[in-house]
């Protein structure tokens, strides 16, 4: 079963998540701030990782920056959740080794079709 | 179903976000420079907007965002966190509660509140906020179009998470609507060799030919997350092919499909120096030496991946050198067309009326072979008009029509080009030809000879049949400068003439003088070359064939008698020969020859390298080639050998004679 990990501070956003991936079979794993995410990264093993990039204690940058220092996590597809147009936002992210992203605010179709594009089922 | 939960959450979610913010503001009203509550602050606005526009809570999203925009300010230390704006921010407070609970708020209220707010900031956030619903996307366009896509990914995207195989699929739906398709070919000419290669880096590209109904966009939306990374060309191979049945009048705003169709037209052309073609020929020739090497050191190993890529650049650089040859490809209409004025004169000179028929002008030969091949037409269509052809009153008492007429048709036959230069005159007058022979000492006095030997007298130097020399021919340049040009383009050329019904010249020149299909051979030591245009079969010669035939050098071929040269012989190389030698039989057309070599080794694709000027008398080779293994190896030149082994062959029969 292919496994996700999300990571956002925000309740309803990984509920949202949760619900639309489980409903297409993916087991979701939650995490509240990067901090726990990294721990929950290291302690599972995720053919996914969706993220916040706000978040307390740890931001998102820093977690995918900690995430592809370590072997065991280069090559896992990184999506980021921003509500930000910017291009610079997204250079950063990807710079520190995102796959992708999503804007917010995000259908749960759009959602799954983003991951679909980025796991190959 | 899902959605409701997620807004249920959403509004506790909510209740705790302001009071976190409210929470903050009250800190910071007190300790305005805390950055850190002014970060706690800026996030939780920031995740209330995010999060409310999830779940439809666009009002309190929009009013949200200004606040935000107002604290990031405060955040990047643009505004500080003044009393006044921390008031203001807290006096929205209210607001936002009502608007996360979906509570009616009066008419104006939230204008006025961020107007206070504008106030206190004290610039205008004059922009309004971002469109919080990405625009429905594009229709699909009616018709089909045609995309041609070729990508690259960067060198990091494995490592970044980026899988190309789930952009393959993505792609290939595209293609899967009624009439769409989708091809995908890898391009794997940048992975390096195995010890070069860093497991974890993308070398591969990809080459795909879409026929879809979806926009460009849709295809661009593919690469998405990686376009800014990537080398990605989209271009419009086509154009779309329904559009004309669908649309009758033309769209006053074409879409993005049509109007890159646009841009690519059939018929367009770019000139381009001819010195640039040949430079660029050089390097593909270049590419074909070391790709031979490629071959030869993947032959050599047991790598599976190495042997599988040496195979696609052997692929790639066969089909670079079919295009680079196409490209320098010219319509001998060219030529043709030159020598209509050329034929004016002639019947002007002359006294006779001459017309000339072209056929086969476009086919197609290398620029460089077409200019060398003006000369030696010139001088063949000036032996037609003034040897071969009559003056009408002897074309009519021969019962043929006054009008004499010389052809001349093109033809491509394999990796040739067949130019035949006919005249319907008196033919060749054989008695003429043997006298001048005789007299000039090119064979002895009642040798005995076959038809087609005597005619190739005429391509021997200093041979002249004219009787009275005029201004046209018979300059004492004769045949045999038109059979040294032609053979210099790798070329052989052949006379043939029924008596009374004139004659024809036909010339075989191979498409292109910079690359042969060769056949390596080895003999003795070293290798040689073939042409394999020339090449008719390779045959074994057993041991008791070998010392059967070593009187006669003659070979019965399929009831054919075929003469032979051991080339071990001939290029007195002092080794024992092996012991099951093979015959390459090789023909010019008309003559046959077998050529004993030791062993054959394949197929060889090769650059021909011209010999210094030292060598360039040597007779049996047309040039030298580099193998894969930096030895040289000798071009045999097929229209010698078989005119030395015809020669080989007479030598019995003259001391007979």
């Amino acid at each position: 079963m292919t496994s996700v990990l999300t990571v956002d501070d925000s309740a309803s956003i990984r509920r949202t998540i949760k619900i639309a991936l489980t409903g297409e079979d993916y087991a979701v794993t939650e995490a509240a701030d990067g901090a726990e995410g990294l721990r929950e990264a290291d302690a599972g093993k995720f053919d996914l990782i969706i993220t916040d990039l706000n978040m307390p204690i740890m931001d998102g940058l820093t977690m995918i920056r900690e995430l592809r220092k370590k072997p065991a996590h280069a090559g896992v597809p990184i999506l980021f959740l921003t509500t930000e147009s910017d291009a610079g936002i997204k250079a950063e992210a990807k710079a520190a080794g995102a796959t992708g992203w999503v804007t917010k605010p995000f259908d749960p179709e759009n959602l799954i079709k983003v991951v679909k594009r980025i796991l190959a089922k | 179903m899902s959605k409701d939960e997620g807004i249920e959450i959403f509004r506790v979610e909510a209740q705790e976000l302001l009071e976190q913010i409210e929470q903050g503001l009250l800190d910071l009203a007190n300790n305005p420079g805390n950055k850190e509550l002014v970060a706690t602050v800026f996030r939780a606005l920031h995740t209330l907007k995010g999060s409310g526009a999830m779940f439809g809570f666009d009002a309190l999203a929009s009013f949200t965002h200004h606040c935000e925009t107002a604290f990031d300010r405060v955040r990047k230390g643009e505004v500080p966190a003044t009393k006044e704006l921390v008031t203001a921010v807290l006096n929205a407070m209210d607001h936002m509660r009502a608007l996360a609970e979906k509570r009616p708020v009066a008419v104006g209220e939230g204008d006025a509140l961020l107007a206070a707010l504008e106030r206190v900031v004290g610039q205008a956030e004059s922009k309004a906020a971002p469109s919080l619903h990405p625009a429905p996307a594009a229709k699909p366009a009616g018709g089909l179009a045609t995309w041609h896509i070729v990508f690259t990914l960067g060198a990091d995207v494995l490592v970044n998470g980026t899988r190309p195989l789930p952009m393959l699929d993505e792609l290939r739906a595209l293609g899967a609507c009624p009439g769409g398709a989708c091809r995908i070919s890898a391009i794997t000419s940048a992975i390096p060799p195995l010890g070069k290669l860093i497991p974890t880096e993308c070398y591969m590209g990809w080459d795909v030919t879409l026929t879809t109904g979806e926009p460009r966009a849709a295809i661009e939306e593919v690469f998405m997350f990686v376009i800014d990374d990537m080398t990605l060309d989209i271009s419009a191979a086509a154009i779309p092919e329904t559009t004309a049945a669908n649309e009758p009048a033309p769209t006053p705003e074409p879409d993005a499909a049509a109007a890159d169709a646009k841009t690519w037209r059939p018929d367009a052309s770019v000139r381009v120096p001819a010195v640039r073609l040949d430079e660029l020929m050089d390097r593909v020739g270049e590419l074909v030496i070391a790709q031979s090497r490629l071959k030869q050191i993947a032959n050599a190993s047991t790598d599976m991946n190495l042997r599988s890529v040496a195979e696609d650049i052997e692929h790639l650089a066969s089909e670079l050198r079919d295009s680079m040859m196409s490209v320098r490809m010219v319509p001998v209409v060219q030529l043709f067309g030159r020598f209509r004025r050329l034929i004016l004169d002639l019947a002007r000179d002359t006294g006779k009326e001459i017309e000339m028929i072209t056929e086969g002008e476009t086919t197609e030969l290398d620029k460089t072979v077409i200019e060398r091949l003006a000369d030696p037409l010139v001088h063949l269509i000036r032996n037609a008009a003034d040897h071969g052809l009559e003056p009408p009153e002897e074309r009519r008492a021969a019962g043929k029509p006054a009008k004499g007429r010389v052809t001349l048709t093109a033809r491509q036959a394999g990796a040739e080009v067949v130019i035949t230069v006919k005249d319907d005159g008196r033919g060749v007058n054989r008695a003429r030809v043997r006298a001048k022979a005789e007299e000039n000492g090119l064979i002895l006095p009642g040798a005995v000879l076959g038809d087609q030997e005597l005619l190739q007298l005429i391509f021997q130097p200093g041979f002249s049949t004219a009787a009275t020399v005029t201004s046209l021919s018979g300059r004492g340049v004769g045949m045999d400068v038109v059979k040294r040009a032609i053979e210099a383009l790798r070329g052989s050329l052949e006379l043939s003439s029924p008596p009374g019904e004139g004659s024809e010249v036909s010339l075989r020149i191979p498409l292109t003088l910079a690359i042969i299909d060769g056949l390596l051979v080895r003999v003795g030591t070293a290798r040689y070359v073939i042409p394999v245009s020339a090449v008719e079969e390779c045959l074994e010669l057993t041991p008791e064939q070998d010392l059967r035939s070593t009187g006669r050098s003659l070979l019965t071929i399929r009831d054919h008698l075929v003469p032979f040269v051991r080339l071990r012989d001939l290029f007195k190389t002092g080794t024992a020969p092996d012991r099951y030698q093979k015959i390459v039989v090789i023909s010019t057309g008309t003559d046959r020859v077998g050529l004993v070599v030791d062993q054959i080794l394949g197929d060889y694709q090769t650059v021909i390298k011209p010999l210094s000027p030292f060598h360039a008398g040597v007779g049996s080779f047309s040039g030298a080639t580099i193998l894969g293994d930096g030895n040289v190896a000798l071009i045999l030149d097929v229209g010698a050998l078989t005119t030395s082994a015809a020669q080989h062959d007479q030598t019995p029969l003259r001391a007979a004679s």
